[in-house]
């Protein structure tokens, strides 16, 4: 019986769908529930074509953008929520609100999801990807281009490369395969993960972190409410190595967006400075 | 004596078991060097900073449960009373979670384990008014389970308030309890307040041996019934508050450690006040080298490994009273 | 001298006075048995005197600081609580406690005289929890013992225990007050009343009925009156028994 009174419903979303595909201008009404699709959708979508941010779109850690965001209602990622902005086209990850995800596919809707970037070469498909979805082909190629240029002008090769460990909550580390390893190879410096044979990243207990004397070790801003997977992050003995850097703009380095190139820029800076006090 | 002498011998080869054992190898040299501040600079600091604080952090709070814990059972008469399993310890994971949250301990770093003191108290003092004067195991457990269950919500509520999206995982934490990584810091927030308390709570030998014979017997060899009370609260929740506030709640030494010691000690309660305190050490100090030892690559918690091992016992003691009637 | 002065206590359960008004006195080489039908306020007085329940009026035994107390009377409660198994002589050695721990060839002694007097110095390393019901009545009667106080006051020391341990319990406690200490037991067996005790109170309601010698005390008209029985008190070669012959309605 459910089923029964369901169908209707497919129908006309589906029949909604095909109509906003009829245009050729790519979807009207487009919902986000990632982050990460948050900033790429806001970079290339035409205006009015993003109709809302994901719970984290305002959250100016967890996006590069939440200025800009700010304008756009944020959803909470509740399948009956999305389903009342009668959107054309839902932007996801892989693994952001599965339930809710699943349910918007049962119910007949589009759904895009991204995988996340796990290297530069990721998010420059991304760019591309995004710029099919929306129907926004050409923007994206420009886009891409300028990312391509901006990399070019700031990959180094420099003759020493620091020891460095990203630090990260619950005693893990970044691995070399990562968008972050990517991100600090490109800027010049040594991961330390490569030498402890985790390409991948994984646990590093504190003492071993320690023991390896890395040259610098990177940590992400404390929160203003604690918890104890972040205050490890600040453990007296991090600071006693005399190698802790706090990274002001974790934000960049989380999606595969091109301002993951702000952060591949400060970290050349910060390896410059290191340079310069050896 | 005998038994003073043994206990202590365990603790102290325990503490450099677990100074020597860390997830990187370093020479008995470095380790001695190290904790001494002799030596490599680098092995100071790890042994200063990292493998010192978490060794004495594990005995601190190993000697402030199974103290606790039998404290607790000399004045209840009976064996099932333990911190952890009567919601001491929940609740005063909420209190220290509600100081971490609310900013108290970042304005005033005492508030953390003073407010898991504070809620420890409020738990012990309902537990005692609903167990009454001799505690009864049903109602013990059952008052437990409902303030262990009250606790336990609330601090997951707590923490899913919490703006900082790591704070949700740290349930774990604050239910099972842990050293890894605490440092010098957290030691010294807790030790003044689980040595008061112990030190409370070791006045009060003679008293539980009087209430071996019941409180009417206590009371006519001489002992007051309510100073005894109100040290036993004290004790037990600043004990038990600050070794939580900082390790979080890690459950059923306080059950195993004088049920092991008891037969030893002749089931005087005096004597195994602390005997509990230097078994509860060893203990404690034994489950963390466990978790570093059996799964180095993964945070086991300290509340797993006990649970392994309290968690059996608990059923046995439960069928043994029942049987008893 | 007197052990234990009571003048006018009464305890209130609400507005009931359970003790009402008691006063007596007992004196060294006293072995007092307070005897009356369940229910007539027997450990009730025998608490209250103790200062372990609230009360009015006055005790001798409540004036002293708690130390003083418990090196002035033992006792000994109905309950027979052992929450541990320790051994029978840790738990008699419990009755040291009021007493200077540093004087510990004193403590062995008194527990060793304790043992004797009970006949549990075969059982001294025994757990005490793992004694019969009547034997861990006897244990905790030489835990009284042991306080070795001027007065020991006892309820309801021989419920539970065979015929033979209940007169030679009774017969320790005659011994007791010959040696010049005292001691107040409340009783139901009459005849062992009547035949160990040298005085008897008798108490109703809350109120002494009768304070006197033994055969005084327990005349038909107060066995009828008191206990609602038929009866009377027989004079044999061995000493009184009570002759019980029907329940009055």
């Amino acid at each position: 019986m459910r089923a029964s009174k369901l169908l209707p419903l497919a129908a006309a979303l589906s029949f909604g769908i095909g109509a906003a595909a009829a245009d050729g201008a790519g979807p009207a009404r487009v919902v986000s529930l990632n982050v990460c699709t948050d900033q790429l959708a806001l970079l290339l979508a035409a205006p009015g074509q993003l109709v809302s941010v994901s719970p984290l779109g305002h959250d100016p850690r967890s996006s590069a953008m939440a200025e800009e965001a700010a304008a756009l209602p944020a959803n909470a990622a509740h399948a009956e929520e999305i389903v009342l902005l009668e959107p054309d086209l839902v932007l996801a990850g892989t693994y952001t609100a599965r339930a809710a995800v699943d349910m918007l596919e049962r119910l007949g809707y589009r759904v895009a999801r991204f995988a996340p970037a796990n290297s530069i070469e990721d998010a420059r498909q991304n760019i591309l990807q995004m710029g099919a979805l929306l129907g926004r082909e050409p923007e994206a190629e420009t886009l891409l281009a300028r990312f391509d240029n901006r990399l070019a002008a700031l990959r180094d090769v420099p003759e020493t490369r620091p020891l460095v460990a990203y630090y990260l909550p619950f005693n893990e580390t970044a691995g070399v395969q990562s968008l972050t390893g990517e991100i600090l190879d490109t800027a010049g410096m040594a991961n330390i993960s490569e030498a402890r044979g985790l390409p991948y990243g994984g646990r590093l207990p504190l003492e071993e972190l320690v023991l390896a004397q890395p040259d610098l070790i990177l940590v992400g801003q404390p929160y203003d409410s604690p918890s104890q997977a972040t205050a490890l992050l600040q453990h007296p003995v991090l600071r006693a190595t005399g190698a802790l850097r706090e990274i002001p703009d974790g934000q960049n380095w989380i999606c595969g967006t091109p301002f993951l190139l702000d952060a591949v820029e400060a970290m050349r800076e910060l390896r410059r400075d290191w340079e310069a006090a050896q | 004596m005998k038994l003073a002498l043994a206990l202590s011998a365990l603790v102290i080869a325990l503490l450099m078991a677990s100074l020597s054992l860390g997830y990187a190898p370093l020479s008995l040299s470095a380790v001695l060097g190290g904790v001494l501040g002799a030596g490599d600079p680098l092995h100071v600091m790890v042994m200063q900073e990292i493998r010192l604080p978490r060794t004495a952090l594990a005995a601190l709070v190993g000697a402030a449960l199974g103290l606790s814990g039998a404290a607790m059972q000399g004045y209840l008469r009976n064996p099932l009373a333990e911190p952890g399993l009567i919601g001491v310890s929940g609740s005063a994971a909420l209190g220290a979670v509600i100081a971490l949250q609310t900013g108290l301990s970042a304005a005033f770093a005492l508030a953390l384990p003073l407010m898991a003191l504070l809620f420890a108290l409020g738990a012990v003092a309902l537990i005692l008014l609903l167990a009454g004067p001799r505690g009864g195991s049903l109602t013990l457990i059952l008052a437990g389970i409902a303030v262990s269950a009250l606790a336990g919500a609330l601090t997951s509520l707590a923490l899913n308030l919490s703006s900082n999206p790591y704070a949700t995982f740290e349930i774990v934490f604050w239910m099972m309890g842990s050293v890894a990584d605490r440092s010098l810091t957290h030691l010294a927030l807790a030790a003044p307040l689980v040595a008061l308390g112990g030190a409370v709570l070791l006045t009060l030998g003679r008293g539980l041996d009087a209430l071996t014979l019941g409180e009417d017997g206590a009371q006519a060899l001489g002992v007051s019934m309510t100073a005894l009370r109100l040290k036993l609260l004290f004790g037990t929740a600043a004990a038990v508050g600050a070794a939580t506030a900082v390790a979080g709640a890690v459950g059923f030494v306080g059950l195993v450690v004088p049920h092991l010691l008891r037969p030893l000690c002749g089931a005087r309660p005096s004597r195994l006040l602390w005997a509990s305190a230097l078994g509860g050490a060893a203990m404690l100090l034994t489950a963390d080298i466990a978790v570093r030892l059996i799964l180095p690559e993964r945070d086991l918690k300290l509340g797993v490994v006990m649970a392994l091992i309290g968690a059996p016992l608990f059923l046995h003691l439960i069928y043994k009273t029942r049987r008893g009637g | 001298m007197s052990l234990l002065s009571l003048e006018a206590l009464t305890v209130k359960r609400g507005p009931c006075p359970v003790v009402d008004g008691v006063s007596l006195t007992i004196a060294p080489g006293e072995c007092v048995g307070l005897i009356g039908p369940n229910g007539a306020g027997k450990t009730t007085l025998m608490r209250a005197a103790l200062g372990l329940m609230k009360h009015e009026g006055r005790s001798s035994l409540t004036d002293l600081p708690a130390g003083a107390r418990a090196r002035a009377a033992a006792w000994l409660p109905q309950s027979r609580e052992i929450a541990w198994p320790v051994t029978v002589e840790t738990l008699v050695a419990l009755g040291r406690l009021p007493h200077d721990s540093r004087a510990g060839d004193l403590r062995a002694e008194a527990v060793g005289r304790a043992l004797d007097r009970m006949g549990l110095t075969a059982f001294a390393q025994r757990r005490a929890t793992e004694l019969s019901g009547g034997e861990q009545a006897r244990v905790l009667i030489a835990r009284a013992l042991a306080q070795e106080a001027p007065l020991l006051m006892a309820d309801e020391p021989i419920a539970g225990l065979d015929p033979a341990a209940q007169i030679a319990t009774l017969r320790v406690f005659e011994d007791l007050a010959r040696e010049g200490h005292a001691v107040l037991v409340s009783l139901h067996d009459l005849t062992l009343a009547a035949r160990h005790c040298t005085r008897l109170i008798l108490l109703d309601r809350g109120r002494i009925a009768a304070d006197g010698l033994p055969l005084e005390v327990l005349s038909e008209a107060r066995l009828a009156e008191v206990f609602h029985l038929r009866g009377h008190m027989l004079q044999t070669e061995d000493g009184p028994l009570l002759q019980a012959l029907d329940v009055l309605g």
